[in-house]
């Protein structure tokens, strides 16, 4: 095993990630099945697969989601 | 990806379809002028509060707090208004009303952050210190003799598998600690261009570093 582990996963890509604009496109759609765990990664995986490798619309994701489940702002 | 769920033309069609408060929001949008400025009114109040917790959130990227963190939330809360009053005809019913409009929001406090981080700071874009890059990736320097050989093919293949615009971003990011969306507005680009980009960088970087057996061809990323 080399040690390699975080320079690892930040090199390897996903071949189902769908890139920022596809997954911003339907972001507002995602966070809701997130919001009700009805498997938004199971019917949605290009997008679940660039959340995990983009920083940024990761963030944006979190954003949303404490905006639509997080209390009374 | 995302299926269709409204195929119909006009308002009516629409509106059949959708939660009752997401048709009252675009009945009071598209009312009359009373109702519209009301419901712009209610709108921007959502919008702005969403725009304060986002900028609160993401503070510690930030360097200012107080009114200018606040003022920071009122333009996106602004722009974010402009972004959703313009578009609230593309508004197909795939989630709440209010669960779109608070994505342009979040978008908007993003696009304002990746601005705000020039405002401190130059970086030279040619400006390449390979030395940060163990700390960036956690390798630890007492065992520098087992990453030592890693680094070094990674820096070849920056230097000879990357075009010069890939080469650039990489840098930029990985070895300068520019954010991506801080890059974009430097470029003048976009995020998904620069994302995919880097996603073509990493590919190569990672394939490379593969052919020179430094790197596992089995990921250890699920490990």
């Amino acid at each position: 095993m080399k040690p390699q582990t975080a320079l690892d996963r930040f090199l390897q890509t996903d071949p189902e990630d769908v890139g920022c604009d596809e997954a911003m496109e339907h972001l507002h759609v995602y966070v809701e099945l997130v919001a009700v765990d009805a498997e938004a990664q199971e019917r949605y995986p290009g997008i679940a697969a660039h959340l995990k490798a983009c920083g940024p619309c990761s963030e944006d994701f979190t954003g949303l989601l404490a905006a639509i489940t997080g209390p009374a702002l | 990806m995302v299926p269709a769920e409204v195929e119909g033309n006009g308002a009516a069609t629409r509106m059949a379809t959708l939660d009752p408060d997401s048709a009252d929001w675009l009945r009071d949008l598209n009312g009359t002028e009373a109702d519209r400025e009301a419901a712009c009114l209610r709108l921007h109040a959502m919008v702005l509060r969403i725009a304060r917790h986002e900028v609160r959130r993401r503070s510690g990227y930030l360097q200012i707090a107080g009114p200018e963190l606040d003022d920071l939330a009122h333009q996106a809360a602004a722009d974010a208004m402009v972004a959703i009053l313009a578009k609230t005809d593309q508004f197909r019913g795939e989630s709440r009303f209010t669960t779109w409009a608070y994505k342009f929001v979040i978008f908007e406090v993003s696009n304002k952050i990746g601005r705000h981080f020039w405002r401190n700071r130059t970086v030279a874009m040619d400006d390449e210190d390979w030395s940060r890059l163990p700390d960036r990736f956690g390798l630890d320097p007492a065992h520098e003799a087992e990453w030592r050989d890693l680094v070094a093919a990674l820096r070849q293949a920056v230097d000879d598998d990357l075009t010069d615009r890939q080469r650039q971003v990489f840098v930029a990011i990985v070895l300068n600690g520019v954010s991506l969306d801080a890059l974009v507005a430097d470029l003048g680009s976009n995020r998904n261009a620069i994302y995919k980009m880097m996603f073509d960088a990493r590919r190569k970087l990672r394939a490379a570093l593969v052919a020179k057996g430094v790197m596992d061809i089995e990921s250890s990323a699920s490990a």
